[in-house]
């Protein structure tokens, strides 16, 4: 049997044109040994959540730099856990002020990566969660 | 679980068909047993193959080409390969970039797959993929092979009509008139024609068709017909071919056309049953060796084969006999 890959989906939602922090990320789980699906710029929280659920992913890394986290992010995993996904861990990146990260975490955000965060201790956070995810459904 | 899954896919059921994919990739021998339900479901679709080298527009042609469907009423699936790394086994799937205009519209349905080691442009899951999409009752299934070379030709085996996307600028006449994908295509597609060197590109694969065909030969820079040495009773499709700015939609109608020329040509000519009946002896044999090498691997234990491979390393036999010498246990 094939060993089974961490599917992750790279998004950048809302309207910045930074996607440099996100081009970084995807490379550093590709190397890793993870399937990146790269969707680019400006997707509104309905194209990432139709995405996630058909290419199955694992795991949703959100980049940000806009400002509109607030709006946008649990507003993408609402949709991802009305599609029923509700084992899809979803991470975000970028620009968000510190006090709006406990929020992000209750709207169901698990982590967020502010800049300077290095690639190992992503690829661990993601590597170690899926595991957690994926053990906890086969046993459900 | 699974059985519910099957009939959640044959009922059109995304998230379904989603998992459907996964399992395909990841454990062959649950796959197995959905594709077995799910086969009666399928051979409705059209598949059509789009290939050709890293940059030359496909996944940007197959947006544009799965809109056309859109408007003419086609549920469109969209299989997209890219290649796995063969040092990490990561993979960075970027097809969808291209494909946003697609993503909200119900009637498409679009996966990224990697190789996962497979070379010959596919993943080994592309065709469960497509078997998938078929029985879930998408009517037009296009599957992007990785940005291809020379010889990956296997989408020609998946794919009822091969579409094979060059660009002005890649290389002399001679790269046309070698032997491989160009030789796999039912329709050329020159894209970004606004190009200078398109005409070009347009001439040389006309002139590679022609010295295959002996229509036509160009001599002193003009096409002169010449009369075939032996009347063909056989239909014949001659691929046609078809430029495009796949960035500005231009040339899509007129392609999609083709496809649809292509299509008719296969059910009158009988070219289609032909054609499935080749991609069932390829399946069948592919699976029966796959289960001929588990039976005799499993007949002879790990340690005479360890050491036959032994002896076969120290020269005391040679591969062919330890070969007939594991097949013997099969008996």
């Amino acid at each position: 049997m094939a060993e089974e890959k961490i599917r992750v989906l790279i998004a950048k939602p809302g309207l910045d044109g930074h996607d440099r922090g996100a081009k970084v990320v995807a490379r550093a789980l590709r190397d890793a040994g993870m399937e990146v699906i790269y969707t680019g710029l400006r997707q509104t929280p309905e194209m990432i959540a139709e995405a996630a659920l058909q290419e199955d992913v694992d795991v949703v890394g959100l980049s940000i730099l806009s400002g509109a986290h607030m709006a946008l992010l649990p507003k993408t995993v609402q949709l991802l856990r009305e599609k029923g996904l509700d084992h899809v861990l979803v991470v975000a990146g970028g620009i968000i002020p510190d006090e709006d990260i406990p929020k992000l975490k209750e709207a169901g955000i698990a982590e967020v990566f502010g800049p300077g965060t290095s690639t190992q201790t992503i690829v661990e956070y993601i590597r170690n969660k899926v595991a957690e995810i994926r053990r906890s459904r086969k046993n459900a | 679980m699974l059985d519910e899954l099957v009939r959640a896919a044959i009922l059109g059921d995304k998230r379904a068909i989603a998992r459907l994919i996964s399992i395909a990739e990841n454990n062959g021998t649950l796959a197995r047993e959905a594709l077995k339900a799910l086969y009666p479901y399928t051979g409705k679709a059209h598949v059509i193959g789009v290939t050709g080298a890293p940059g030359t527009g496909k996944s940007t042609l197959v947006n544009e080409l799965a809109k056309e469907y859109r408007l003419r009423g086609f549920k469109v699936g969209i299989v997209a390969v890219d290649p796995t790394s063969p040092f990490t086994g990561g993979a960075i799937l970027g097809d969808r970039i291209r494909m946003r205009d697609l993503y909200n519209d119900p009637g498409v349905f679009i996966r990224s797959m990697a190789t996962r080691g497979s070379l010959g442009g596919l993943a080994r899951a592309t065709a469960d993929a497509v078997k998938i999409l078929d029985a879930a009752g998408y009517d037009k299934i296009l599957v992007e092979t990785v940005g291809a070379g020379q010889a990956e030709v296997d989408i020609a085996s998946t794919a009822h009509t091969t579409i094979v996307v060059e660009v002005p600028g890649l290389g002399d006449d001679i790269q046309v008139i070698k032997a491989g994908i160009l030789e796999v295509a039912d329709i050329f597609v020159v894209n970004k024609a606004d190009l200078e060197g398109a005409d070009g590109v347009a001439l040389s694969l006309e002139v590679m068709m022609s010295l295959g065909n002996s229509e036509k030969i160009l001599h002193h820079g003009i096409l002169m017909e010449i009369k075939p040495a032996t009347e063909s009773s056989q239909p014949r499709w001659r691929p046609p071919i078809c430029k495009t700015i796949a960035t500005r939609g231009e040339g899509i109608k007129a392609l999609a056309e083709a496809i649809e020329k292509h299509l008719a040509f296969l059910k009158e000519s009988g070219a289609w049953e032909e054609r499935e009946k080749l991609r069932a002896s390829r399946e069948v044999e592919e699976i029966l060796r796959t289960e001929l090498l588990k039976r005799v691997l499993s007949k002879v234990d790990r340690q005479a084969i360890e050491e036959i491979l032994g002896r076969v390393v120290k020269r005391e036999i040679d591969p062919y006999t330890a070969a007939e010498k594991l097949a013997g246990g099969l008996t």
